[in-house]
Order: C-alpha cells, then structure tokens, then sequence
C-alpha cells in the first residue's frame, strides 16, 4: 500500500528550475535511499515532500499521500499530514531543536496537537519514546535542556519527537552527518530498530553511499535537480547505468576498501 | 517502491545554480538612497556660491508668507525667504555630520583595533569604557560641555563625535577580533607575522566595509542630534542657520505658517533616510556572506 | 547566579564611580573658570570669590572631589547657583512629570509596537507588511520634536482637543488636567520610540522564524502562528528585554526633548534651563541622576536576561 507518491516533480525559484522531474514512491516498510551530493537538490524535494519550501521556491508535479495530492493544497490541509503521516529529522538536531525548551515537552508537543492528550499523559508518553530510543534515565532527562545532552542523544530526542505521532513515512535528511562515527553507527542501529518495530517507510537522505547502502534497499541517485539512477541497492550498485553512478560507487569502493579492516576503530560509549 | 520515471540521461552542463538576479549595484536602497543624499549635498554646495536672498535680508512685508515664485520655501515671522535658510542649514548639518563621523571613527576605530588585537586585560578595559561611554549619552554630554564652553559648532561637534565613537568602537573591536579567530590569521601567526602587519594586511581589508556602513549610519545619527541640539539652543550659536533651529523658531507660529514647521523637517527627513537607505544598499553590496546566500539560496 | 550578581554589581558601583569622576571633572577641570563664566564681565574680584566659595571651587580639587562622592552617598548634590534650594529637592520635585511621561511612553511603546512588529514580520513579503516597515524607518528618521510640533499643530492647533502644552500649575491635584497634559507628549514619545522598537521586534522575530526549530515544529504539524507562540517568547526574551532596556532608557532621554516642545516643568526641563544659566550643581546632579539611571537599567537587563537564558551562564 502506497503512502507517499511524487511524480514529475519540480522545484524552481524564480523561474530557474532546482529539482526537475522527480518521482518516487514509498510503501509501507519501504527503506529508501536518496543519495547525491551537496547541492544536488535531495534535501529540497525532502521538505517539498512535506510542504516545507523556503519562500519564493514554487513546486510543480504532484505529491499523493494516502493517495490526495498535496501540491497546492492550503497551509491547514498539510498541517494535518505534517508529524502524523509523514515526520522529517533534520541534519543538526543542535539547532533543529529548540535551545531553552526542555526535551520532553519537545517530544510531548505534537503528541499535544494531533492526539489530544493533556499535559501530563504527553509527558508520560515524552518519557516513554525516550525509553524507546535508548536515553539513559529518561524520567530525568525530559528535563534537560538540549544544549545538556550529547549530540546523539539530541539526535534521539528528535527522532522520538519526529515518531512520536506514529507516522507512516519517516524522512531522515542525513541525520547522521553532523555526528561523530561512533556515535553515527549507533544512531543508524537504533533507526534500523526503530522502522523494524513500527514498519515506518523509510527515506534515508545522504551524501555517503556506504551508509545509504548499510540501511536502505532501495536506492535513488541525484545530481544536479535529477534522478540518474534508482533501483534495488544491489543492482545500482552492482550495474550503475550513469556516470556519476559509476564515480559513485567506485569512489566509495576506493574508501571501503581502505577502511575494511576492523571497519570503525576507536572506543564508542560516549554517547547511549 | 520506487519508480524510475526519468531517464538516466547525463546532463552534467545544465546546472541549475539559482542566481536571483544580482541586483548589486543597481539596489534599489542605494540608488534612492544616493539620490537623497545628493540633493542635500547639492543644496549644500551651492549654498557656498548662490543662494535666493541673503541670510539676513528680511522682507517686512511678506512676514510669514507661503511658498511662491519669489520665496520657494515661503518666508517665517522676519520676512527672511526660507529656502535661503534651508540651503545654508543643509551645509550646517553636512558639515557638523561629516566632522562628527570624523571624530568618532578617529577615536574609536584605533581604541576597537587596539582592544581586538591586544591581550585579555587592555580588552576588558577598553570594552568596559566603551559600555560607559555608550551609557553616557550624547545628549548629556552635550549639555555638559554647553554648561562649560557655551554652545558652538565645536562643542556639538565633540559631544556628537565622543557619542558616536563608542559605538563605532564597539564595532571595530567586535569585528576585528572575529577576524582574529580565523584561521589563515593563525596561521599568519605561526608564520611569525607581527599584529600590525596582521592588521593591516588582513583584519583591515575584512573590517572596513562593516566600518563605512557604519559611517553611513552615524551621519544619520550626527544630523538628527545636529538638529535636536539645535532646536534645544545648545548647537550651532545664530545666526549661523541650522534646521533645528528653525523648526524651534517656527514652533510657536505652526498655526499660521505650517510649511516652515513641514520643510526644514522633511530636510531632515531627506538626510537621514536618504543616508540610511544607502547604508543598507552598502551594506548588501558588500556583506560577502550575504551575497553567497543570496547566490546559494535554498541549497 | 549569586556570582554573577555580586560581579555585575560591582561593575555597576565601578561603572558609577568613573560617571561620577567624569560629570565632576568635566565640569570643574576643563579650562574656564565657572566662577567666572556666572558672572557678568567686570565684576569685582570679591564678587569673585564670593561665587568661588560658595561653588566650592576656593578648596583644593581633591577636597572638592572627595566632597562631590561624600555628597552622592549622603544625597546632598549640593544647592541651586540662583534658587539656593538642595539640588536633590529640585530633582525629585520634578519627578511627578518626568517619571509617569517616561514610563506611560514606555508601556505605551511596547503595547503598541510588539504586535505591530511580530506583524510585520510574519506578513514582511505582503503589502501591509512593507508598508509598517517603511513607516517605522520613517519615524526614526524623524527629529522627535519635530513630531511633537506636528502632533501639537495637527491635535492642539488645528483640532483644539487637547493642550498644546504646559501643565497644571497644582501638578496632580486636578489628575485630569495633569493626564490631559500629558496625552500628547505621551504620544510624541511613543511614536518615535515605537518605530524604533517596530524595527527591532521585527528583525527580533524574522530572527526565531528563521531559526531551524521553528522548521521542526512545522514539520511537526504545527502552523506558523503556533509555532511562532511555541517558540518565540522563550527565545526571544532575551533579546527583547535587551531592546526594553534601550527603550526604558532612551525614553527617560527622550523627555528632555520632549519636555522642551511641551513646556513641561519636568526634570529634563530642568536640566535644559540649568545649562543654559550655567547652574553647575545642577547639571552636575541632574546628569548623574540621569546616568545613573541608565546604568541601574543595564544592571536589571543583563540580569534578567541571565534569568532567562541559561546558555549565557558561565563566563561574566
């Protein structure tokens, strides 16, 4: 069953064009790769997914969820599909979250808005996802303020804050990037346990195809506003049919291959 | 599931690099702003050769006249054409505005440079003169040097330059140091260059572009403390005109001659936004992370 | 905390002590005797030193210093050069039109330019939005007494609602005159405080909806007004009681001028008249009054931002 689908989509800012023609779709237990570099254009048809355009960018093509097109539907219908059906995480949870609010009202506020629930049953259930995405001491740590806690353990808190409302599509716009490699191998774990437990569709943004290929199955490849390869992530892998999907991956076989044995070095631990 | 609805065809030369129009020079702010100024700069050149009437030159029998052919900007209680003493008061406020900005900056810039490059302590003292400087305000410093020299050019001059120069102080300091902790000025450092050579080769050329907004901006704040100080009697002494000063001579007659309440007011006006508005055409021009956001939108 | 105020009011008695030496040496060092400068040329030198010993300014310039210090602990700023009254009398005999103009314009200012600010913010790209903003660059750039000669001229001359000026001679006694009298000043003051402080919450608010939260609490499910209210009193508070600082202190200032285009017999009227006759002990007083003020303001403002913002702890 299909949740979201885009086809023929376009981004343009005064009149240039930004993204043009994408299409993709995402059933539920989807876990689908979107990888380019930086400028390519994947993190604006991520926010386009959810209506979230800077000012002054027009999308065109058509964006279904549930299957209603959103494209140029009012700010008040998005509202009601923004963290309910479909979540974002952005990139730096530093400044995605907001620094003087403790964490637990961050988590507890959509689950506020879209379930209704009053302020102490949110609270309840802030402490709860807390729990589920692995924080130590949760009854204690809603009531940190962000800049209190690690940055993985930032990265959990709006993780449990984009899940919280049980969405069905879950956008990770290259949560780990800002992060350090130990801690990025945990939070791709928790995110590989947590769309396993709630069969959330996944689409994992990122410029580094060694992750993309550790969590999703299926892969997109952009460059320059278009897509230029998808399909399975072994086929792409395997039998790239661009040139950019060739450099890719022969460029990420170069790294790989020097830093096969024993993979990532160093001690984790700081961050749970 | 995903479907492939385009080709993988390879378009590497179209890159869709969104440049919204670069409006640069050609800014809105800076050209209404250019204009502004210079129509007050014009009046107050010409004034240095030509004007309608003499200053003193009173015309008994059109007192308090509006504007006409004969006097553009009307007459006030003396029969003195007003256009003559708008003319001479815009040369008043460039004059007092332009020296000000030059005092302040030649206090403030060397005390921020200085505060920036030195150690910890000489910082912490300059930065907290700079809060009590900024504390004090203009006004009141104005009023004190009045009470002991009598109210001249010189002493609006100094008072306006003093109270402008802890701000650009502020300034200077705030962005000097910024530059300070770059890294290619480290590396300068390990390199073995000296701090003047430092300043001079790298913090300079990255600060004085904040610096000359600033200087708009200040001749902005000089002309309307110009005027206030005049208006309260404590500026330019008569009969030198000034805007303040007519507008405080016309105060008492608004009811019957509005226009010379109204005109020396718009000249200020003029002056300020005008200096204000290039300010901001400046400062687009030049803020270099400015025009890579605006280059780079949305990426 | 407790460590932060005992430094910060440290700051405040250090920052006070060099206001204090800089009022008394500006006035008593710089070259020009005030004795004579009060004095009509060719008085005779006993006249002289009569005026010298009753300023002070007979007893050497340490003494003189030592006493101004000794007096502003003590409260006595010393007399009146012409009306021979306590200068401290004189200044709080002035209070009952200063102090309710400065903070009416105040309140009024925040009241009215909050609102108006978020609005233009939140609507900076609409027609509505623009036009507030070209309106409160208009209003900055404006001298403050011309406004209140065209409130006065469009209210008091044209409309005859309200005085142009003056106040009451019984002061409060007859409240409805004295707040009738106030009205326009008031309203002077607050539209050039207004736009100054328009500008400021506008750039204030642009500020936290630019901020990547307020995209995650889009995201979210939350609209922009919500989000805005979710997010931005919090974080803005820091800034606005910063710019409340400026305002509170900016608007005592704004009273010298505007007591001046009223005819208000206020402390800034005071001040005016005592520069103009050369009354040292009473500029003296007044200005450190004046500056003090603005000094305390700073305190309360560097320590409720404190209050707020967690993040500033630490470092002084």
């Amino acid at each position: 069953m299909t949740v979201l689908e885009t086809s023929g989509l376009t981004i343009t800012l005064d009149g240039e064009p930004l993204v043009r023609d994408v299409g993709f779709e995402l059933a539920a237990r989807d876990r689908v790769g979107l990888i380019g570099e930086s400028g390519s254009g994947k993190s604006l048809t991520a926010l386009a997914l959810l209506g979230l355009l800077p000012a002054g960018m027009r999308a065109s093509g058509r964006i279904l969820i549930d299957g209603r097109d959103y494209l140029d539907a009012p700010d008040r219908q998005w509202r009601r599909v923004r963290g309910r059906t479909v979540s974002i995480v952005f990139q730096e949870p530093l400044t995605a979250l907001d620094p003087l609010m403790p964490v637990g009202r961050q988590i507890a506020g959509p689950l506020r808005l879209h379930h209704g629930l009053n302020r102490s049953d949110a609270e309840r259930r802030a402490i709860e996802w807390c729990d589920r995405v692995h924080l130590p001491d949760p009854a204690r740590l809603v009531r940190a303020l962000p800049h209190e806690i690690s940055g993985g353990q930032r990265q959990r808190v709006a993780l449990a804050m984009a899940l919280a409302c049980r969405p069905r599509v879950l956008i990770a716009d290259e949560p780990t990037t800002a992060l350090d490699v130990t801690v990025q191998a945990q939070i791709l774990t928790l995110l590989d346990e947590l769309i396993e437990e709630t069969g959330v569709a996944l689409l994992f943004i990122s410029h580094d195809l060694p992750v993309v290929a550790g969590l999703a199955r299926q892969l997109l490849v952009m460059r320059d506003g278009r897509l230029v390869e998808s399909g399975p992530v072994d086929d792409v892998l395997r039998r790239p049919r661009s040139d950019y999907g060739r450099q890719l991956v022969a460029s990420a076989a170069r790294v790989t291959r020097l830093a096969r044995p024993g993979s990532v070095s160093g001690t984790g631990g700081e961050d749970r | 599931m995903t479907t492939p609805l385009i080709e993988a065809s390879e378009t590497v030369d179209a890159i869709a690099a969104p440049t919204r129009p670069r409006r640069g020079w050609r800014s809105p702010s800076l050209i209404v702003g250019s204009v502004l100024l210079l129509v007050v700069l014009a009046l107050a050149l010409v004034s240095l050769v030509w004007t309608p009437y003499g200053l003193d030159q009173a015309d008994p029998a059109a007192r308090l006249a509006g504007p006409s052919a004969q006097h553009w900007a009307g007459t006030d209680r003396l029969g003195r054409d007003q256009f003559t003493q708008l003319m001479l008061g815009a040369r008043t406020a460039v004059w007092i505005g332009v020296s000000s900005v030059a005092v302040a900056f030649a206090l403030g810039t060397p005390l921020g440079l200085l505060a920036a490059a030195a150690g910890r302590l000489v910082d912490d003292a300059v930065a907290g003169v700079i809060d009590i400087v900024i504390a004090f305000p203009t006004l009141l410093l104005a009023m004190l040097l009045v009470t002991v020299y009598g109210a001249s050019t010189t002493v609006a001059i100094s008072a306006i330059g003093i109270g402008v120069s802890a701000e650009v102080a502020r300034l200077a300091r705030i962005s000097a140091s910024r530059v300070f902790t770059q890294d290619y000025v480290l590396a300068a450092r390990t390199c073995g260059t000296s701090t003047p050579v430092i300043l001079i080769r790298h913090v300079l050329p990255n600060i004085w572009h904040t610096l000359l907004v600033q200087a708009t901006l200040a001749f902005g704040v000089a002309v309307i403390a110009e005027a206030s100080l005049s208006y309260l009697g404590l500026g330019t002494p008569p009969p030198a005109p000034s805007w303040g000063r007519m507008l405080q001579e016309a105060q008492s007659t608004v009811g019957v001659a509005p226009w010379n309440v109204l005109l020396p007011g718009l000249a200020v006006a003029v002056a300020v936004v005008g200096v204000n508005l290039l300010g901001d055409g400046l400062r687009e021009i030049g803020d270099p992370q400015l025009r890579t956001r605006r280059r780079a939108t949305g990426r | 905390m407790l460590g932060y105020l005992v430094r910060r009011v440290a700051w405040l008695l250090g920052s006070l002590f060099v206001a204090g030496s800089a009022v008394f040496f500006l006035l008593r060092v710089l070259p020009g005797d005030p004795a004579v400068t009060l004095l009509a040329v060719g008085s005779s030198p006993d006249e002289l030193n009569a005026i010298r010993h009753r300023l002070g300014t007979d007893r050497p310039l340490l003494d003189q210093y030592a006493g101004w210090f000794g007096g502003l602990l003590t409260g006595h700023l010393g007399d009146s050069l012409f009306t021979r009254t306590p200068v401290l009398d004189q200044i709080t005999g002035r209070l009952p039109v200063t102090v309710p103009l400065a903070l009416s314009a105040f309140v009024a200012s925040i009241v009215v330019a909050v609102p108006v600010g978020v609005f233009a913010a939140v609507r900076r790209r609409g027609l509505l939005g623009v036009a507030v903003s070209t309106l409160a660059q208009l209003g900055i750039a404006l001298p403050i007494f011309w406004v209140g000669i065209v409130v006065v001229w469009l209210v008091a001359v044209q409309g005859r609602l309200l005085p142009p000026g003056g106040f009451p001679r019984t002061g409060w006694q007859d409240p409805a005159a004295a707040v009738g009298s106030l009205v326009l000043p008031v309203a002077t003051l607050t539209i050039a405080q207004g736009s100054v402080l328009v500008r400021y919450v506008r750039s204030a608010t642009l500020d936290v909806l630019n901020q990547e939260y307020v995209r995650t609490a889009r995201s979210l499910g939350y609209s922009l007004p919500q989000a805005l209210l979710r997010h931005g009193p919090r974080n803005g508070a820091a800034t606005v009681v910063n710019i409340l600082g400026i305002l509170l202190a900016s608007s005592l200032l704004g009273t010298v001028v505007i007591e001046s285009v009223f005819a208000l017999p206020g402390l800034g009227s005071l001040l005016l008249a005592s520069v103009k006759a050369r009354d040292l002990p009473v500029v003296q007083g007044t200005v450190f009054a004046m500056t003090a003020t603005v000094l305390v303001i700073g305190l309360v403002v560097d320590v409720t931002q404190r209050l707020i913002d967690p993040r500033l702890g630490g470092s002084a």
